[in-house]
């Protein structure tokens, strides 16, 4: 006879996988905890093990954002669920103008999960979380039956305290203004798609989940000449601007043959009939700057290693369409927002 | 991504642009028969280059929008069964039927999955033999010979839990009735290579002699599409009548023998319904006798769906025989866009009213004033 459908069984001692009883609150989450999570992200915050944790963030004024991680496969060409959680999260902080602190970590657990593939995203989230300077000051698990949700979802809530100068964002954006990006567009995206339709490309596109920090640290002594920043994350570069014409009242064109795509990332949206504007990255970002500058800001960029840096188009008066393309043959059209899921041509 | 950029090359673009022009006397009015083509021609923004010398008439080739609100219906009737997985191309989900789309019957726990290839729906079939796997079949001649090759895998795989909803349409009946009705007063096509490279196109002479329409046959890049018309617009100022091939690298007159032999051992032409264009005489495949057991009509008893409700405002109709632009249905823009579509071809990626609304060039829309205010984000 099986066991009732949910029932915590007791679990014994070299289980490889979560159970339910890891999410109950008794010894198996209190060994889950302190073996597993607080032994890879321990520090001086997260080790107070207390309801609420103190944390000094050295400014009266602080930054604060969240952000939830669902992504399938967990594990991808250029990164994992873990690192990209606290990505995602630094990432929003940094285009906010704000320096990241540190990190709240809610974990959503699937019955079954192997316990090695919960330890190597532990570490992927330690790992990233060095590189980014932070830690991890607070944190929660749960487990839910098994189907209740794909493997692992994470949510990571991020605070920050602000630079000396920020840009002033999108609505300060004015005619003559240049657009700019820092790396090549949609890659992650791409590398997420080619990866779970197990398109099977060689070599396959890989994902530019990283933390932005490099660039922005490039772009510090260019603070008062950038007018925003932003990175083109789910809706791709078209949804960004979609967001600046409209908070900005300008119209935004951008030059088709400017674009910085990787080639792998263009041959899969020439196969399945995809914009890569329109496709998410997780290791770039799109700049609003003052014209006089543009120049040199792209050259400092590509001179601090982020070679695909790129001119792509400009800010002008609005017109009858927020958002243009111009093509190589000069033809210029409208760039209209993606509806949700791109959806794969047919023949 | 060679072809790709060989194809695309901004010189040859422009240098073949400027050595049309000067050869053409008149307006001519030029069908593209598929809506690879349509987007092409207007991503690209070569109908805007050569609107003095063509009009552009955009043709039915659309495999989403030419399929018939009944497969739809039929379809989503199919994902709302307990136990039936329905598969099918991304492009389907959204298409409007008289119960909605299949993407709304997922959300009332139907279970739809989207597939890059029929393969993918047998694979999944004997992954899962607890569930019965329908394979949503649509498309042209470029399509029929994988579901072909889908239903002979999973017959050698033995599988008793996977069907095909087939709505396999054929090109050259629809180009024959719309120059029979010729109510576009089309001069000449452009005719699908990518068809022709299944089907071959000695057929395509005859069509041409008899109703006196040159054809050439492209691909879907710029360079390719401008040689297509620059042998349309040759002929038709000269007055002479031929089927040229501008897509060599790819069709041949024969075709691909082992493609349509995949299609003769899996399907017959049969009489077949069209969206907005009615039963076609051998407008399209249905499964032979000897593959009626992979019909998921018949295995799943799915009955006759209620009548297709009449979308007054939306002339999808017209748009899909060529007799208006999308531009001059008065929806579009407005009540019909991407995210709310009242017709098919503003959902697919190849439609025409999709391209219209994507492609569309700007200082044109301006200057004509047409009803795309709605992309003001106000």
């Amino acid at each position: 006879m099986s066991a009732l459908p949910g029932c915590p069984l007791p679990v014994p001692e070299g289980e490889q996988t979560v159970c339910l009883a890891h999410g109950e609150g008794g010894l198996l989450t209190r060994r889950l905890i302190r073996d597993r999570i607080q032994r890879v992200l321990s520090n001086p915050v997260l080790d107070q093990l207390a309801d609420a944790n103190q944390i000094e963030l050295g400014s009266p004024r602080l930054f604060c954002t969240t952000d939830t991680f669902v992504v399938s496969p967990q594990f991808f060409p250029g990164g994992d669920i873990g690192s990209l959680a606290v990505y995602g999260t630094v990432n929003d902080l940094l285009v906010s103008g704000a320096v990241p602190v540190c990190l709240s970590l809610g974990l959503i657990l699937e019955e079954g999960l192997p316990l090695t593939e919960l330890d190597r995203i532990l570490a992927s989230i330690q790992s990233a979380c060095q590189e980014c300077c932070i830690y991890v000051a607070t944190g929660d698990t749960k487990v839910v039956p098994r189907g209740q949700c794909d493997r692992i979802y994470i949510n990571t809530t991020g605070l920050g305290r602000p630079r000396d100068t920020m840009p002033p964002g999108p609505n300060a954006l004015r005619p003559g203004d240049v657009l700019l990006l820092t790396g090549n567009i949609a890659q992650h995206g791409i590398a997420i798609l080619a990866e779970r339709e197990n398109l099977g490309l060689t070599p396959g596109p890989r994902s530019d989940s990283k933390s932005l920090a490099g660039e922005v640290a490039c772009l510090l002594p260019w603070f008062s000449a950038v007018r925003a920043l932003r990175d083109p994350t789910r809706g791709g570069v078209a949804a960004v601007c979609q967001e600046w014409a409209e908070a900005s009242r300008c119209t935004l064109s951008l030059d088709e043959t400017c674009l910085p795509v990787s080639p792998e990332a263009r041959a899969v949206c020439e196969l399945l009939g995809l914009d890569p504007l329109h496709i998410a990255g997780e290791g770039n970002m799109l700049l609003g700057v003052d014209s006089a500058v543009a120049e040199q800001i792209a050259a400092a960029l590509r001179g601090a290693g982020y070679t695909e840096a790129a001119i792509i188009g400009k800010v002008r008066p609005r017109d009858l369409v927020p958002v243009t393309v111009v093509t190589s043959l000069g033809h210029e059209r409208p760039l209209v927002e993606p509806l949700g899921a791109p959806l794969p041509r047919i023949c | 991504m060679k072809h790709q950029q060989e194809y695309r090359d901004p010189g040859s673009v422009r240098a073949l642009l400027a050595s049309l022009r000067p050869r053409v006397s008149r307006r001519w009015r030029i069908m593209e028969v598929c809506g690879g083509q349509t987007h092409g021609l207007l991503k690209h923004g070569i109908g805007a280059a050569l609107k003095e010398e063509v009009e552009l008439v955009h043709g039915p080739g659309c495999p989403v929008c030419v399929t018939p609100v009944e497969i739809i219906d039929q379809a989503v009737q199919a994902a709302l069964l307990p136990g039936v997985v329905l598969t099918t191309f991304g492009d389907m989900l959204r298409v409007p039927g008289n119960q909605g789309t299949l993407s709304q019957a997922r959300t009332q726990g139907g279970s739809v999955r989207t597939v890059y290839s029929p393969i993918d729906a047998v694979a999944h079939a004997a992954a899962h033999p607890e569930v019965e796997v329908v394979f949503l079949a649509v498309g042209f001649e470029t399509t029929a010979p994988a579901s072909a090759l889908a239903l002979l895998q999973a017959d050698r795989l033995q599988l008793k839990n996977f069907s095909l909803l087939t709505s396999h349409v054929r090109v050259l009946p629809a180009m024959r009735v719309l120059l029979e009705q010729n109510a576009s007063g089309i001069d000449a096509f452009l005719a699908a290579g990518h068809v022709c490279t299944i089907t071959g196109y000695e057929e395509y002479r005859e069509l041409a002699q008899a109703f006196r329409k040159p054809i050439a046959i492209t691909g879907f890049e710029p360079l390719d599409l401008l040689r297509g018309l620059r042998a349309c617009l040759e002929l038709l100022e000269q007055g002479d009548i031929d089927v040229v091939n501008c897509y060599a690298r790819s069709a041949r007159p024969e075709g691909n023998e082992s493609a349509r032999a995949l299609l003769h051992q899996v399907f017959q032409v049969a009489d077949t319904p069209w969206r907005g264009m009615g039963v076609l005489p051998a407008g399209g495949y249905a499964l032979r006798e000897e593959w009626r057991s992979f019909d998921a009509r018949l295995r799943l008893d799915l009955g006759e769906t209620s009548p297709t409700r009449d979308c007054s405002a939306c002339r999808s109709v017209e748009v899909l025989q060529g007799l208006i632009k999308p531009t001059e249905c008065a929806a579009f823009g407005k009540e019909c866009q991407p995210d709310h579509p009242l017709g098919a071809p503003m959902v697919s990626s190849e439609g025409a009213c999709a391209a219209y609304y994507h492609y569309h060039e700007v200082p044109a829309m301006s200057a004509s004033g047409q009803a795309v205010l709605s992309w003001e984000s106000t």
